[in-house]
């Protein structure tokens, strides 16, 4: 259609939304006034149930772990398709010029490499006991690779991540997701229940499966991203 | 005032439906798809708030009793972030690709199919 | 509401309308980064460190890097 049906269609249909989303905000209570029991009773028993301090991760891995199965498959599924959209018969030969002329730059950005992935890990290790998890220390510990190519060379980093590596860390994440549920069918529980031994709250080892469902997790994000990362930057770096 | 949130949600949805439409780039359709996405974390959290409690960490020293904003709707948005960033690498993936085929970006110049 | 609420929502506004009015999609990754930091703003002071977390690593790592690879790959022919 053309842009000017385009707009007209826009008009008429956007003022007919506006007043269904009208009224149904209305509907809504006021804010500051949620009554949600769910989440109520989730904040008083979260930490004695599974001894964690942080309930929102114990929702996200214990409580909801069958939505973060779903999230890692959409993650898995986006790099798949990416992946297949970009990937054409490249000639290995031809390749741009990239090295970063700046020494101030590479300096910086080659000495922030190291305590960037080191932050991003501790953010995902103590995803259940403060605000982290896997998803926020995945994607910076993933974005500390990718300055290996921001302020270095890209060879340097493809180099240190290897696609067959990256690969099997990726599927060793949602692997390792997934048969945790089925180990805990094996000992007669639900799937992705809560069986392993609970621990002591406070410390990092606490939380009985939510551990390790986190570092599954974390694995598969951090393979996923650099996956994505790889794939953006071979096309930038194949002249058309 | 107190539905001063939800009309944020709307109007941030409502706006970037706007550059949705009258885009002539597909890179900035993009963004602002991002921006629409971006409305329904606002809805969200907002639905979730308690006016006066704080987050639902409980470290030690923070006692349980004081109660907290709800942590349910959180983990709902933190998938969403995860969702729309991956969801948009796949459409700039896909524009790449139209660009590879066509050479051009404007939305409007690509409705004629070339045989 | 407490004016630091209404002040923050009024910035993720005002970034949200700057993010769509902005045309050129490279001065728009830029603009897309300081609204990714009100959006930050807005989640901290809605009481949700993890989502503030979350939204701090993709709008400043993840969304630039992928709008200004392919940007830059669009860059040639024409």
């Amino acid at each position: 259609m053309t842009r000017r049906t385009r707009l007209g269609t826009f008009v008429a249909a956007g003022a007919a939304l506006a007043v269904l989303f009208v009224w149904a905000l209305t509907g809504l209570h006021a804010f500051g006034d949620f009554q949600g029991e769910y989440g109520r009773i989730l904040n008083r028993t979260a930490g004695s149930q599974r001894h964690v301090t942080n309930v929102v991760a114990a929702i996200v891995f214990d409580y909801r772990g069958f939505d973060t199965l779903g999230e890692e498959s959409i993650l898995f599924a986006a790099v798949i398709g990416i992946a297949l959209l970009l990937r054409e018969a490249r000639d290995e030969g031809e390749r741009r010029i990239d090295v970063v002329r700046s020494d101030f730059i590479r300096a910086v950005g080659l000495f922030a490499v190291g305590p960037t992935v080191l932050v991003g890990l501790y953010v995902i290790a103590h995803g259940y006991l403060t605000p982290g998890g896997a998803f926020q220390g995945g994607v910076a510990t993933a974005s500390g690779l990718v300055l290996l190519y921001a302020a270095g060379r890209y060879r340097a980093y493809r180099a240190a991540s290897p696609k067959a590596m990256v690969d099997l860390v990726e599927g060793t994440g949602i692997g390792t997701y997934t048969a945790l549920g089925v180990a805990s069918l094996a000992v007669g529980s639900a799937y992705l229940a809560n069986v392993v031994d609970l621990g002591t709250k406070g410390t990092l080892a606490s939380g009985g499966t939510i551990p390790i469902l986190n570092a599954a997790s974390a694995l598969a994000v951090i393979a996923a991203v650099v996956l994505i990362c790889h794939e953006f930057l071979e096309e930038l770096m194949t002249p058309a | 005032m107190s539905f001063l949130p939800y009309a944020l949600a709307a109007w941030l949805f409502f706006v970037g439906l706007y550059g949705v439409v009258t885009s002539r780039h597909l890179v900035h359709l993009v963004v602002c798809l991002g921006v629409m996405q971006s409305s329904s974390y606002v809805l969200l959290l907002a639905i979730g708030y308690r006016t006066g409690k704080k987050a639902p960490i409980f470290t030690s020293g923070v006692p349980v009793k004081l109660g907290a904003v709800d942590p349910v709707v959180q983990a709902l948005t933190l998938t969403d972030v995860v969702v729309s960033v991956t969801a948009t690498a796949l459409i700039l993936a896909l524009v790449v690709e139209i660009w590879k085929r066509s050479g051009k970006l404007d939305p409007d110049s690509l409705r004629k199919k070339e045989t | 509401m407490i004016p630091l609420q209404a002040m923050t929502i009024a910035l993720v506004g005002l970034g949200g309308l700057a993010v769509v009015s902005v045309r050129d999609p490279l001065r728009q990754a830029i603009v897309l980064g300081i609204y990714g930091l009100t959006l930050i703003l807005l989640f901290v002071v809605l009481q949700a460190p993890d989502v503030a977390l979350s939204e701090i690593v993709v709008s400043s790592v993840a969304f630039p890097f992928i709008l200004l690879t392919a940007l830059a790959k669009m860059r040639d022919r024409r």
